[in-house]
């Protein structure tokens, strides 16, 4: 299924908070749990996630420090803030009322049914 | 292919992405730790070294495409026009002078003919003085509204302002001597510097971060502008030195030279900005690196004297004047250091540096709230006193906001972002506030 790009860049920001509200976490293992959570749907261009992390950290939604792992890279690892957290709950809510609206529709006209049925 | 041959194509790669401006060394150490994660994780899955290495590549997508995201979100280190305009659009470097010396002709023309009018110098009447903002102004909006390529909406909201403006001022009928026309001198050029913020951030004027660039721009384009009059007045100097001894009358010579030289330079030193724009790039940081220190030791001081003495006998009008302009010269220095730092940096001593001279800019400004309302108590409302209550209270709000932000980040508390974001909120009130000195404070005092 390939997935419209403007969705694509709509999700990312609350996708990457929700990401860094389980752990702290780096680039590349963000991009590998995003995969993994849309079982390899959400397609990515890699570099671009890295403007998104330094737009979060402006705004101080996380903060960012330079570590060294046992037995890893040096990298940069990204944790969420209390900020952070209530952007995400903001998105949240406005996600939830979007994803009502359509599954509301979809099931009164049956479109989704056909859909479905095209696919 | 070796483990030689995929270092030196990381250190190619690398060498590419760093040609984009906006992507410093430590963006690219990230990068780079990523590139090699992929590369390592292709090579685990059993891809040979160097098709492991095409393949992580192509995933870090389109390098143009980045370095373009990159100079979006840090326009703090570049906000080229150039790099910022989109994917494919050139630049027309060439085309750019040509439209900045018409418009700059345009103004000059303009002033030369309102001088002719007013016959200055021999003749100073006081609508030459009240109305020289609207010679000179409308054309840098003009510039760039032109250059943004507004659409027909935007152009009718770039020009109904400065027509508004333009009847509002000439119309009122002052009186003989009026105080209210001379606060109206002062304020018409601020209110139309903020009309000009219209154009120049394309119509958008909710975002934030134009509001930050056209901050930029300010101090850039005051910094150029004291350097093409530095030029201009030596230029002029030596010209007289020259012409006088063979009987020309240089002064008659500099009527001519001197106004339409100042306004033309209004729009070729906005022009530099626009084109030049990493030449002064270098020298923000570092001009205000040297000028926020000093001020505030010079700010403490003053505080911590005049808290001492108290105002007594000195606080008069002149010395209140005085105060203003050095309440504004700090703010300017204040909103002029935020712009061009980088966000993302953490508290250093040049923040500290800043919240002391506005700590110390807050203290004065109370001081002197303090004995203009009693003197307002003692004497009444004046137009200027009006004037100048408003302006203070409109600091005071901004600079108790500031240092208490500030103080918060400096605590690691919030991110320097709100900061950025309380000052960029609040740029609207002071173009509001000089609106209204300029609109509605002369029917207030019924025009004296």
């Amino acid at each position: 299924m390939h997935i419209d790009k403007d969705l694509v860049a709509a999700s990312a920001t609350p996708l990457v908070l929700a990401i860094l509200a389980e752990d702290e976490s780096y680039g590349y293992a963000i991009l590998k749990r995003v995969r993994e959570l849309s079982s390899g749907e959400l397609e990515w261009t890699d570099g671009m996630l890295y403007p998104l992390l330094h737009r979060l950290k402006r705004l101080g939604y996380v903060t960012t420090e330079w570590r060294t792992p046992p037995e890893g890279r040096r990298r940069r690892y990204y944790a969420i803030t209390d900020d952070g957290r209530a952007a995400m709950a903001e998105q949240q809510q406005q996600w939830q009322t979007v994803a009502r609206a359509l599954g509301d529709v979809w099931r009164g006209s049956g479109v989704l049914a056909s859909a479905l049925g095209d696919a | 292919m070796t483990v030689d041959g995929v270092e030196s194509q990381i250190a190619e790669w690398r060498a590419y992405v760093a040609k984009a401006p906006a992507v410093d060394g430590r963006d690219l150490d990230e990068l780079e730790t990523h590139l090699r994660d992929q590369i390592a994780e292709l090579g685990a899955a059993g891809l040979a070294s160097d098709e492991a290495f095409l393949v992580a590549v192509k995933r870090m997508g389109d390098l143009d495409a980045l370095s373009r995201e990159f100079a979006r979100e840090h326009s703090g280190r570049l906000w080229k026009q150039l790099v910022l305009r989109g994917e494919d659009a050139p630049a027309h470097p060439s085309t750019g002078w040509f439209e900045a010396f018409a418009f700059a002709a345009a103004a000059a023309i303009a002033i030369q003919i309102a001088r002719i009018a007013a016959g200055f110098p021999e003749e100073s009447p006081v609508w030459l003085g009240r109305n020289i903002g609207l010679f000179v102004l409308p054309f840098l909006a003009g510039y760039f509204a032109r250059r943004r390529e507004l659409d027909t909406r935007r152009w009718v909201l770039t020009t109904a302002p400065l027509v508004l403006l333009a009847l509002v001022v000439n119309l009122y009928p002052y009186a003989v001597d009026s105080a209210t026309e001379v606060l109206v001198a002062l304020h018409l050029p601020i209110v139309l510097w903020f009309a000009v913020a219209y154009p120049y951030m394309g119509g958008t004027i909710e975002s934030h971060e134009r509001r930050m660039d056209f901050v930029r721009f300010t101090g850039e384009w005051i910094i150029y502008y004291v350097l093409i009059a530095l030029g201009g007045g030596v230029l002029m100097g030596l010209t007289a030195a020259i012409l006088e001894p063979i009987g020309i009358d240089v002064e008659r010579l500099i009527e001519w030279v001197l106004p339409s030289g100042a306004a033309g330079a209004v729009i070729v030193a906005a022009w530099l900005v626009e084109s030049k724009q990493h030449v002064v790039e270098n020298m923000a940081p570092v001009l205000t690196m040297i000028f926020t220190p000093l001020f505030a030791l010079m700010l403490a001081i003053a505080a911590i004297t005049y808290a001492v003495d108290g105002f007594a006998g000195a606080f008069d009008r002149e010395l209140l004047g005085v105060f203003d302009a050095l309440m504004v010269v700090v703010l300017g220095l204040v909103l002029y250091a935020m712009s061009a730092r980088d966000p993302s940096r953490a508290a250093g001593l040049m923040d500290r540096a800043q919240l002391l001279a506005v700590a110390s800019a807050l203290v004065l400004d109370v001081m002197v709230l303090i004995s203009m309302v009693a003197r307002i108590g003692d004497l009444g409302f004046t137009p200027n006193r009006a004037a100048a209550l408003g302006l203070n209270l409109v600091l005071l709000v901004n600079l108790a906001g500031a240092a208490r932000l500030s103080l918060r980040f400096l605590r690691g508390r919030i991110a320097f972002a709100r900061l950025e974001r309380w000052q960029t909120s609040y740029l609207p009130i002071f173009g509001l506030w000089t609106a209204i000195v300029v609109t509605v404070l002369p029917p207030l005092f019924t025009f004296t």
